[in-house]
């Protein structure tokens, strides 16, 4: 393949495109002003220690973590019942399961939210970090269910039946076979779930009630101009956690296609 | 991610019948499936369909007049404002997946041919996409404000003497920051596609004589269009129904479907006129959406 240098530079300048904006939030952060603007001014960790005092800030970073470990443990098992069913039977309805279950990415997050916070009111629920999560499961579901299909497709079926063959009952099969080679698509899958659910704002904004998750308080914040700083310094946190997890997440899943490729 | 039915990961086996062992084999399927399927027909399908039925009420002070109409869908198709409304969001979205396919192209034709650490880069381009969506849209926010990083680093640059004041609140700066924000879902289903590309095919080509544009255009941008249009309607479905973008930086120009409905729910109150909104907004994008898919395979047979 030749060397294209022209496009070596756009490729370089489109990753500026993408991460400068974003970098302008760390940057800003440690900066020792009320104003979001050039020239610095010098540098202070004073918004971050601002920030680990917010008590409503802490509430709803607890809430979220709630939310998001909830949303990636439900999402995964369903994810992992209905790939098991879509790969290991021949149903006749799988396509049209298929659709019904990835209908919520083609639908706007302001529909699902809206919608769902009139069936909170014509049951007679309250809004609450639980109907968020329902909310979320909606959205983070075709995810775990693609990620582990994947996993499911990606091994040798004949180790199941080898399992079943020499006297294993259809559980154990799972427990001793299936679950150890799709362990970590499960990984990925309760990563991304969670931060999907995490990061989600719009339908927490109609569901969450009283118990606002992190992106709900942020939102709140964003009508203070004095508050920015804080809001900058957060999202530093978010931005440094996030990518972590993802590193992390990509890493699990290269590792865990390598070794069945090698094993089967 | 996206357009499951579609995915190699999900291969449509032919279905067993008349066997006792398949049929119960079946059963155990649809047992696992089941759990799935309830919880999506509970927390979308059931509101959905109230949504539908409340947009065929009317508001009557706190809750609802008797009866059944379509008055909210003859409002909302017959209002000057509303259509004007209906053809910004779409336009506005166009304008963001045209952007969007454009830019992430030649980034994803780098990282499929000339690449060496492919991985790499795909966790490169795909880490941003991850962080918080509120705090990217806030960040341009804050690059095109008024006293914003633009306005204040070109005043300190001496570029400028006054900040300017057209980039924010706008129409364009919700396609810039839009454009930003779903750049991931741009690159990845067009870098799948390129990626399948035979290789033998453009060494084929060139054997024959063709140069390299003709090679890209006869062989590379067809074979390539899937991916293009998977892109395109994973951006522009979303896109239209965006609340936070043309909420925090579209100003009274950029107002979108999505910011309007939410006001039927919150501060105005009317939920059937909401409820109507939203459906019908959702029709229309269904509509154009379909209508770009569509087009796009006949001009692709049509090359062909």
């Amino acid at each position: 393949m030749k060397k294209n240098p022209a496009l070596l530079v756009y490729a370089f300048a489109y990753l500026a495109f993408l991460y400068v904006p974003v970098l302008f939030l760390p940057l800003f952060s440690f900066n020792d002003s009320r104003f979001i603007s050039f020239p610095l001014t010098g540098f202070t960790t004073r918004w971050y220690r601002d920030l680990a005092a917010d008590g409503a800030m802490l509430h709803a970073l607890g809430n979220s973590l709630k939310a998001g470990a909830a949303t990636a443990l439900l999402s995964t098992l369903l994810g992992l019942l209905a790939a098991k069913a879509v790969t290991r039977y021949r149903l006749k309805a799988t396509g049209a399961a298929l659709g019904f279950i990835s209908l919520p990415l083609f639908i706007p997050d302001i529909v699902l939210g809206i919608s769902l916070l009139l069936l909170l009111g014509a049951v007679g629920l309250p809004q609450s970090l639980q109907a968020v999560v329902l909310g979320h499961l909606l959205v983070c579901v075709p995810f775990a269910l693609t990620v582990l299909v994947a996993r499911f497709e990606g091994f040798d079926r004949n180790l199941e039946e080898a399992s079943a063959d020499l006297g294993e009952t259809g559980w154990m099969t799972f427990w001793r076979v299936t679950f150890p080679l799709v362990l970590p698509g499960i990984c990925a899958s309760l990563l991304l779930t969670f931060i999907t659910s995490f990061d989600e704002f719009l339908v927490a904004y109609f569901l969450s009630g009283t118990e606002a998750t992190l992106p709900v308080y942020i939102w709140g914040q964003l009508r203070f101009p004095e508050r920015m700083p804080m809001v900058l310094a957060l999202g530093a946190l978010i931005l440094a956690a996030s990518v972590a997890l993802v590193i992390l997440a990509e890493v699990l899943r290269n590792r865990g296609m390598k070794r069945t490729r090698v094993g089967a | 991610m996206f357009g499951l039915r579609r995915n190699p990961a999900f291969p449509q086996y032919p279905a067993a019948s008349g066997d006792p062992m398949a049929d119960r084999q079946n059963g155990q399927g649809y047992a696992l499936l089941a759990p799935t399927l309830l919880v999506t027909a509970a927390a979308l399908a059931a509101p959905l369909g109230l949504l539908a039925v409340y947009s065929l009420k009317t508001q009557s002070g706190i809750g609802f007049a008797a009866g059944w109409t379509l008055d909210q869908y003859v409002f909302v198709l017959g209002r000057e404002s509303y259509r004007v409304l209906f053809l910004r969001s779409l336009a506005i979205s166009a304008a963001v997946t045209a952007a969007t396919v454009l830019l992430a192209y030649p980034m994803a034709y780098f990282v499929a041919f000339h690449a060496r650490r492919k991985f790499l880069w795909l966790v490169a381009l795909t880490i941003p996409f991850w962080t918080s969506y509120l705090l990217r849209v806030f960040a341009w926010k804050v690059i095109l404000g008024f006293n914003g990083v633009i306005n204040s680093g070109l005043e300190r640059l001496g570029l400028i003497h006054a900040p300017l004041a057209f980039l924010l609140y706008n129409p364009f700066a919700v396609v810039v920051t839009l454009a930003h924000a779903w750049a991931a879902f741009a690159i990845l289903p067009i870098y799948v596609s390129l990626e399948k590309i035979d290789r033998s095919l453009l060494e084929a080509a060139a054997d024959l004589g063709d140069g390299r544009l003709r090679r890209f255009l006869r062989i590379t941008l067809p074979l390539s269009m899937p991916g293009v249009i998977g892109a395109a309607v994973l951006i522009f479905v979303p896109t239209t129904g965006d609340y936070v973008t043309p909420e925090l930086v579209g100003g009274t120009k950029g107002t979108m479907i999505a910011n309007v409905i939410e006001i039927q729910f919150n501060q105005a109150g009317n939920w059937p006129l909401g409820a109507a909104l939203a459906l019908a907004g959702m029709a229309l994008v269904g509509v154009v959406a379909g209508l770009l898919v569509w087009s796009a395979r006949l001009a692709m047979r049509a090359a062909r």
